[in-house]
């Protein structure tokens, strides 16, 4: 039963990973990598891991190639030439290199010296509920033994998210795009300035009014300061 | 299944990825490439964690999943800079770096 359907997934992970690779238009490359995901995500489950494979499928399968298709949406298919500038020969050649590294790896796989390599893997207690590759498990190891990489990938994904912002904002000086004029609303008028909106930080406003009350305060009373470390 | 299936699975998947990183020229397909190269290592670390029945493993995937996620990020932010600059999307026509 398990043969099956790891050659039921095996066929999606193969027809995902070639479509990626050889489909024309972008698009259908990402629709190519989620059938990929999938077919993962039913390997994951084979090998026990069940927390991981759902895991691939709300966050890669979900959220990741959402980001992919909005950005093809905006970027826009653009269709590449096959075989263009780049040539037939250098395209040959990357084959042919990508061909060696599967043969070499092949042979280090399939010919080491593992003998649990042939097998089914280790012992397995499936009626556990907090056993091997429940979220349980899982749980407990990233906040107890790997705390300090589940806290710095944290910090990972938060620079990455201010990172992508920075490089994809609107830069204030090119002028050249047809959307730079301002655009007023109806809720411009209701909405004080200041409040924090993506209008705001995308046209470079900085009337925060916290800021601009800063040298107006009133004269009696002292203001405290809290000293110290 | 023998775990033998999972690593050449993953071997495949791995020289699919690396033959569409060599040869493809868009950089959100490069980028696509780049993930399946990522997901084949992930198959491998499962499936070893599974080899030995330990965990390590897994939590290694989920951080490889991680940084895939920021990796992407950072790359749709570049494409969609490029795209903002008007500059080509091709991976072979940006010869230069200048700001």
């Amino acid at each position: 039963m398990s043969a099956v359907f790891f050659f039921i997934a095996a066929i999606f992970v193969f027809v995902g990973a070639i479509g990626v690779v050889a489909l024309n238009n972008p698009f259908y490359n990402v629709l190519a990598l989620v059938t990929h995901l999938f077919g993962l995500a039913g390997m994951f489950l084979l090998l026990r891991a069940q927390f991981i494979a759902a895991a691939q499928v709300i966050v890669y399968a979900g959220a990741v190639m959402v980001l992919y298709v909005f950005v093809v949406a905006y970027v826009g298919g653009t269709h590449e030439p096959l075989g263009g500038p780049t040539g037939r020969g250098a395209k040959a050649l990357a084959v042919l290199f990508a061909g060696a590294l599967l043969v070499e790896l092949c042979i280090a796989i399939l010919g080491s010296g593992l003998e649990a390599l042939d097998a089914k893997g280790a012992a397995f207690d499936a009626a556990d509920p907090k056993g091997f590759g429940t979220p349980g498990y899982i749980g407990t190891l990233l906040l107890t033994k790997f705390l300090f990489p589940f806290e710095a990938a944290s910090i990972l994904l938060l620079l990455a998210a201010v990172g992508a912002v920075v490089l994809a904002r609107r830069r204030g000086g090119l002028g050249t795009l047809d959307d730079q004029r301002p655009v007023l609303s109806f809720a411009d008028v209701l909405r004080p300035l200041g409040t924090g909106t993506m209008a705001e930080a995308a046209s470079g406003r900085v009337g925060t009014p916290a800021i601009e009350a800063e040298g107006e305060l009133p004269e009696g009373e002292p203001v405290r300061v809290e000293s110290g470390w | 299944m023998n775990i033998n299936w999972f690593l050449v699975v993953s071997a495949f998947v791995f020289c699919i990825g690396a033959a569409g990183v060599l040869t493809r020229r868009n950089p959100l397909v490069i980028l696509l490439c780049l993930e399946l190269m990522l997901n084949a290592a992930n198959l491998a670390l499962i499936a070893f964690s599974r080899m030995h029945g330990n965990g390590d493993g897994q939590i290694f995937a989920i951080i490889v999943m991680v940084v895939a996620a920021c990796e992407v990020t950072v790359g749709l932010g570049v494409i969609v800079a490029m795209y903002r600059r008007r500059l080509p999307i091709d991976a072979d026509e940006l010869r230069e770096l200048h700001g």
